[in-house]
């Protein structure tokens, strides 16, 4: 896409320093977080911008992350524009404030690092921890690369703050793989990034007097927020959020395509990817920075005349139903690839996703499950050209011999 | 379900109140109901300081205690705390 219209620059980053540097230039109000590894380099990049004046964010030092998020919902009720971020064991301490987040509506743009869950006690990448949350009403991006971390995080303000959409996102990058490792990153200059995010938009609300009022807490026009819904409205507030999340769909894109016309970077059509899918017979399905790896296997096979392609994910929550089933039907074999497991589940989370989207499909493929990575095992192209050796065999025989895989364990 | 309650597009979002708190009657939770006793009361006002729900008022032109019994929850703190013995607490239905 050639529609670049400012001076870029190009900066060695890695990850999370990628993460810091998009917060600093989105002009956030307040930011409350607590280290946790692999997330540590946003928040001390973060605090080093802070201590030198090169933002005027307020930076809230919290003792945990319940805190953070609980401080990060009320700075947002206050109209404020709030960041935080976290990965695995502080991600699962949030989670009775992520509910309260969503359930509220505040607009709060989260960086997951993605990391293993204990036990055993692991700092590595996999998705288990944000794939714990998918319920509770984020939105959810996964960044394949550092670039696409830094767009996104850029974005996510964006659609966040969407007065149809008022939910709070979480972009995942892969701890380590991303968060830790330098990359050439392109940044578009502070002031293009200010007038893009702009200043955060408050819609109105009715509030206890009849009266319609910003909703924020603001002492000159009083509102009660989160008080108690019992079998009288509770489920509409729920039905409510469904709404906002189908509405989100639209605005991830809308927001996408007004970000690639300053910035020359797309990325799919913002909720998937499409990699050599077109023509492709067999396909991976993936989500998060396994898809660079996934890439070259595919450029590899398609030399030798396999009609190898791949589906990433950027958006798992709202499901991108429609997307996948185009992008998937007619397909022969599919594999999807979860860096997680439901324990006990009928596979893993995104294979749940896909299998069930293609249900209904006349021209449905036959899609398999590998759960690959845990714990930041190694996840090597030789493992995905198995992948597809697999779906080959099962696109000539038309067989599923295992429906549920390991992939990278020693059996 | 009553006719008059709102469906999910006319509330507003996030549970904001669209009516005041008192709209809401907490009463009919009780199960024990404060009764006041005219005859033992000294008026020292323990009961509308300590009373969580502000259920208790005073009456200055007729000098009485006046209780609120749609929001009173029938907790027993102003009976705890009446130096005088003049609230008994009564279930409901057998006052
Ligand atoms: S019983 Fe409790 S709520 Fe009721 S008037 Fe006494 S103190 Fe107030
Ligand atoms: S606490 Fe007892 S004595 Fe005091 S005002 Fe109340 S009822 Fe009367």
């Amino acid at each position: 896409m050639k529609m670049t219209k400012v001076e870029q620059k190009t900066i060695p980053l890695n990850g999370d320093e990628a993460v810091a540097y998009a917060v600093k230039q989105c002009d956030v109000d307040v930011v409350a977080a607590y280290p946790i590894t692999p997330q540590t380099i946003i928040v001390e990049k973060f605090s080093e911008y802070v201590a030198n004046g090169e933002v005027d964010t307020e930076f809230v030092c919290v003792e945990s992350e319940h805190t953070a998020m609980t401080c990060s919902i009320t700075a947002a009720a206050t109209g404020a524009r709030t960041f935080t971020a976290t990965a695995s064991a502080g991600l699962a301490l949030m989670h009775e404030m992520l509910g309260v987040a969503s359930g509220s509506r505040m607009p709060i743009v989260m960086s997951v690092v993605n990391r293993a869950l204990s036990a055993p006690l692991n700092i590595h990448c996999d998705h288990a921890d944000s794939m714990a949350q998918r319920d509770l009403g984020w939105i959810q991006m996964y960044a394949e690369n550092s670039q696409e971390a830094y767009d996104s995080i850029i974005q996510a303000f964006k659609i966040a703050e969407n007065l149809e959409v008022q939910l709070p996102i979480m972009v995942g990058i892969d701890g380590f793989v991303l968060s830790h490792t330098l990359e050439n990153v392109t940044v578009l200059p502070d002031e293009t990034v200010k007038k893009f995010v702009g200043i955060r938009q408050i819609p109105h609300v009715m509030n206890h007097r009849g009266e319609i009022v910003p909703f924020k807490l603001d002492p000159e026009k009083p509102l009660t927020l989160g008080p108690v819904a019992l079998q009288d409205y509770y489920f509409e507030h729920k039905r409510q959020q469904e709404e906002a999340m189908k509405k989100a769909l639209k605005v991830i894109k809308q927001v996408h395509n007004e970000y690639a016309k300053q910035s020359g970077r797309s990325y799919g059509n913002a909720l998937v990817e499409a990699y050599r899918l077109e023509d492709a017979e067999i396909v991976t399905v993936c989500i998060g920075s396994t898809a660079g790896t996934i890439k070259t296997v595919v450029d590899d096979l398609r030399e030798k005349g396999i009609k190898a392609g791949l589906l990433r994910l950027r958006t798992f929550r709202p499901v991108p139903v429609e997307d996948i089933i185009s992008n998937l039907s007619g397909k022969k074999a599919v594999a999807v690839m979860d860096r997680s497991s439901s324990f006990g589940g009928n596979g893993g989370p995104i294979f749940i996703e896909i299998r069930h989207a293609l249900y209904d499909v006349s021209d449905s493929p036959k899609v398999v499950n590998y759960i690959y990575g845990l714990g930041g095992r190694d996840t090597r192209p030789i493992m995905i050209e198995s992948i597809y050796k697999d779906l080959q065999n099962i696109a000539k025989t038309g067989q599923i011999e295992n429906k549920i895989q390991f992939v990278g364990l020693r059996e | 379900m009553s006719p008059q309650k709102k469906n999910w597009k006319e509330i507003p979002i996030a549970g904001v109140c669209w009516v005041p708190s008192t709209d809401y009657k907490t009463g009919d939770w009780r199960s024990y109901k404060p009764i006041w006793n005219i005859e033992k009361c000294i008026r020292c006002m323990n009961c509308h300081i300590f009373c969580p729900e502000g259920a208790v008022t005073y009456n200055e032109e007729q000098n009485v205690m006046v209780y609120d019994y749609d929001f009173c929850k029938g907790c027993g703190i102003c009976a705890n705390e009446c130096p005088a013995k003049a609230i008994e607490m009564v279930m409901e239905g057998k006052e």
